[in-house]
């Protein structure tokens, strides 16, 4: 086990330095420059400023410089928000993104469970049409549509009410969390629930639950049992992907509800050519996903013994 | 299938059983959630801010704003951008300031005169910084040393060339301590010219020449307004609070001189976003004070029976031709004939149809001030006439001209934001259909197509300019050869004269013709095609009283916004 570990860490380290490189290499090649700006600069003050920013040395040389300070977990300081460290904005604007993502990953992953299991139950009746209705809505209307209908369908509930039931925007008591992340969470749990309407329904006509069915068990416990046990497992695979996901993917739910995360720094610092951040942003969350999947791995060993024994 | 010869009452029992056993793991599942969101709000508590009451709150005299951006840090020797404006207008106050009306009024400067060598400004006694100091003329002379010191790496560093040596001093050739400004005494700022500069008044008021305090500044070590206890205020607001990409709060400052300013105890910048359909329905909860409207809100805001107002924020937008040599563009007749196939006013009217925009009818905007009246009044623009055959017979003599036999087709550069794909797409279909022109869209970010102005890739590019100061000389010198902001590359030496007279000339009539004839070269030259005037329609909630939108300023002004009792 130990060792199955150490391997996929090893991997995953090579993993990181090539994301690192390749964005380092892809970024400098687009046209342009972060310290373009409307008001064009004089050859001298363009000087200054590239000096102040190692932005006069080669290519070559500001990579090394780069994987130097990447080793020490240094990514030097934002070109557009120009005292702050890209570590800084991290720390700042990552465990936001996170909790948003944590909670929009419960919300998906239970519901999905939840009524996916309801679903394989109810199959073929209406409980089932009923959702996979809703499922099939929710794969296909993309997170902004549902991000701004919902926040003006909360607006009119508040106007109704005359009070404010949730806040239609912003961040840091639980009531502005909880729209966010529903919204943010609902297309991994349509996702999900699919995936697990299907695993169920699998296993649902498998020998052994025949078998368990036949010894006279009560009913809640193959249910429980044989049937979600085994029925959850391909979920577990595809959560630590969509946990990475979700965290780093909820840019416009994060515009939207003007929730300050990090989504928000990651998309304008690629617009604005923030070679920093760009580089901060992209290696954290590489290194992030990266990271969700080894996690997955491992604890898939747990989950099912067979895979560890391979 | 296996299934179907079952008894179908064990299938049910069965179903019933395990719905209930999942009706219990739902039931323990939202129990677990709602345990985790209270943990996980307890723990996300403090890296937020928002919490607020609502738009207006009468009793503790303080309202709650947005803000489109945050402001990349706010040294203002070092800002370029209009949200730091925004902020900084608000908690600070240069040599001048703005009234109601946009006119210049005192500032931390009492009085001032400019002469033809330079400029003295007398300090009021009264100004004080946030800690109960009195603002002082070293306070400037230290600022205005550090935007021109190659070290700090101003980029608006170019707009303190007229004072004596800036330029030299930021090329690296001399030592900063010989700018041409100095103190003569506490109340007493003396400055040098390096040529006459009659319009230096409207210059100071630039948030390039706010003044900072040295013993304050090197106590920050380098985060010099980096976060609110990093700088140091002497506006009506001081920054008491500032969560980053999040919410700000300015509270009102005890030490400001000005009673003409800052009535509210407290405002609260609660959210930050640049999502207006977000912001309207904010705005709609009540719990901002202002919100801006685009074209497609503003039958609801009619609906509603909003107050809905309209301002113009000074940029103008043109499409502006590439001159430089071997370019299809350089010829005149080719210029000549895309002048004439077009009218700003359809562009306009029938195919933005944003209620606050104008057709522009030349390079200087409406709002620009002459001599004593509007620019426009006194010296308004030739009268555009649109004609599609004149401009086919243009377009043969440049085809002629040029020696081709067909026209290749001609780049056009555009930015992706909405207004501008749009009107990409219109100048391609019209001129297509006016003139048979192929026009190839080259749609660019913001960066990219500053990147391919600046290095010459285009044809046609969709551009903008928006004012710095108050004066017409932020437009009258774009086109001349040495402006770096001329991306491209407008050369002739009629135009030059002109701005040269426009620059240092100290009578305000003759300096207002010299800015006729730039107004009168650039249709007649065809340099640009102005498309545009830009302007927002916004809706304030009721109960607030004097806020003001802004041409040249701060673009949102609270300085002078009380509640109505």
């Amino acid at each position: 086990m130990w060792s199955f570990i150490l391997k996929r860490l090893a991997q995953g380290v090579i993993t990181v330095w090539f994301i690192a490189t390749a964005t380092f290499f892809a970024m400098h090649n687009v046209p342009g420059d972060p310290l373009l700006n409307d008001r064009a600069m004089t050859a001298a003050i363009r000087a200054n400023v590239e000096a102040k920013y190692g932005l006069d040395k080669p290519i070559s040389e500001q990579y090394v410089i780069y994987l130097g300070n990447l080793v020490r977990g240094d990514f030097g300081i934002s070109f557009t928000q120009e005292n702050r460290e890209v570590n800084d904005i991290i720390r700042e604007h990552f465990p936001v993104s996170a909790t948003l993502g944590i909670l929009a990953v419960l919300f998906a992953a239970a519901g999905g469970v939840l009524w996916g299991a309801l679903t394989a139950l109810y199959r073929n009746r209406m409980p089932d049409y009923l959702i996979m209705f809703f499922v099939i809505l929710g794969i296909s209307v993309p997170s902004f549509v549902i991000a701004a209908v919902s926040q003006l369908t909360l607006v009119g509930v508040n106007s109704a009410l005359g009070s404010t039931l949730l806040p239609v925007a912003g961040w840091g008591t639980l009531s502005h969390m909880l729209l966010p992340a529903l919204v943010l969470g609902l297309g991994t749990m349509a996702y999900l629930t699919r995936l697990m309407r299907s695993s169920m329904l699998e296993v649902i006509g498998s020998d052994y639950v025949r078998t368990a069915k036949a010894k006279g068990l009560p009913a809640a416990r193959i249910f429980t049992k044989h049937q979600l046990r085994n029925a959850i497992l391909p979920v577990i695979t595809v959560l630590g992907p969509s946990i990475a996901a979700i965290t780093t993917g909820g840019f416009v739910v994060e515009l939207v509800f003007a929730i300050p995360g990090l989504g928000r720094y990651f998309v304008q610092a690629v617009q604005q050519l923030d070679y920093t951040v760009i580089m901060g942003t992209t290696v954290f969350y590489g290194a992030f996903l990266v990271f969700m999947v080894i996690v997955v791995d491992v604890l898939y060993g747990f989950i099912d013994p067979r895979v560890r024994m391979q | 299938m296996n299934g179907t010869t079952k008894p179908v009452l064990s299938d049910d029992h069965f179903t019933r059983s395990a719905g209930k056993q999942l009706g219990l793991y739902a039931l323990l599942a939202l129990g677990v959630l709602a345990g985790l969101m209270t943990l996980l709000s307890f723990l996300a508590s403090g890296s937020g801010g928002g919490a607020s009451g609502g738009a207006i709150d009468v009793e503790n005299n303080s309202i709650t704003i947005t803000l489109r951006q945050e402001p990349p840090q706010l040294d203002s020797g070092r800002s370029t951008d209009a949200a730091s404006f925004g902020v900084l207008g608000h908690v600070m106050e240069g040599l001048l300031s703005y009234d109601k009306a946009g006119r210049l009024i005192p500032g931390v400067a009492e009085r001032w005169e400019i002469r033809e060598d330079g400029a003295t400004f007398w300090l009021r006694d009264n100004a004080f910084w946030s800690d109960g100091k009195p603002v002082t003329a070293h306070d400037f002379v230290f600022a205005w040393r550090r935007v021109v010191d190659p070290e700090t790496g101003s980029q608006y560093a170019f707009i303190t060339y007229p004072i004596k040596n800036a330029e030299a001093i930021t090329n690296g050739d001399l030592p900063i301590h010989t700018l041409g400004v100095s103190a003569a005494s506490d109340t007493q700022l003396e400055v040098i010219f390096e040529q006459a500069t009659p319009y230096f008044d409207k210059l100071v008021a630039f948030i390039t020449f706010l003044p900072a305090r040295e013993d304050f500044f090197k106590s920050t070590n380098g985060r010099y307004a980096a976060d609110a206890d990093m700088l140091l205020y002497n506006g009506p607001y001081v920054l008491t609070e500032w969560v980053h990409g999040a919410s700000m709060r300015w509270t009102k400052n005890p030490y400001y001189w000005n009673d003409e300013k800052g009535f509210l105890d407290e405002i609260n910048v609660a959210y930050i976003t640049t999502d207006v359909n977000a912001k309207l329905n904010l705005f709609k909860d009540a719990q901002i004070a202002d919100t801006d409207l685009v074209a497609p809100m503003l039958p609801e805001a009619m609906e509603r029976r909003w107050h809905i107002d309209r301002f113009m924020d000074g940029t103008v937008f043109f499409l502006e031709f590439n001159h430089r040599e071997g370019r299809i563009t350089r010829n005149k007749n080719f210029r000549r004939a895309l002048q004439l196939a077009q009218d700003p006013s359809e562009l306009v009217y029938k195919v933005l149809k944003e209620a606050a925009y104008i057709p522009a009818e030349s390079l200087f905007p409406s709002w620009i001030q002459g001599a004593g009246d509007l620019f426009r009044k006194q010296h308004p623009p030739i009268k555009h006439q649109m004609n599609i055959e004149k401009a086919r017979e243009h377009l043969e003599l440049a085809r002629i001209e040029l020696g081709l036999d067909t026209w290749p087709p001609i780049v056009l550069l555009s930015g992706d934001t909405p207004v501008s794909t749009l009107s990409a797409e219109y100048y391609q279909e019209l001129f297509k259909r006016n003139l048979g022109l192929e026009l190839r869209i080259d749609l660019q970010t913001f960066k990219q197509r500053l990147a391919k102005m600046t290095s010459g890739e285009f044809d046609i590019v969709l551009s903008g300019w928006g004012p710095d100061y108050d004066d017409a000389l932020t437009f009258g010198d774009l086109f001349s050869s040495w402006n770096l902001n001329n991306r491209g590359r407008y050369d002739s030496a009629e135009m030059d004269g002109y701005v040269r007279i426009a620059q240092s000339e100290l009578d305000p009539v003759k300096r207002m013709q010299a800015f006729a004839e730039i107004q009168r070269l650039s249709y007649e030259d065809v340099v640009v095609l102005p498309m545009y005037e830009r302007g927002w329609s916004f809706v304030v909630d009721p109960r607030l009283d004097g806020l003001i939108r802004r041409t040249v300023g701060p673009e949102v002004d609270y300085t002078y916004a009380s509640i109505k009792k």
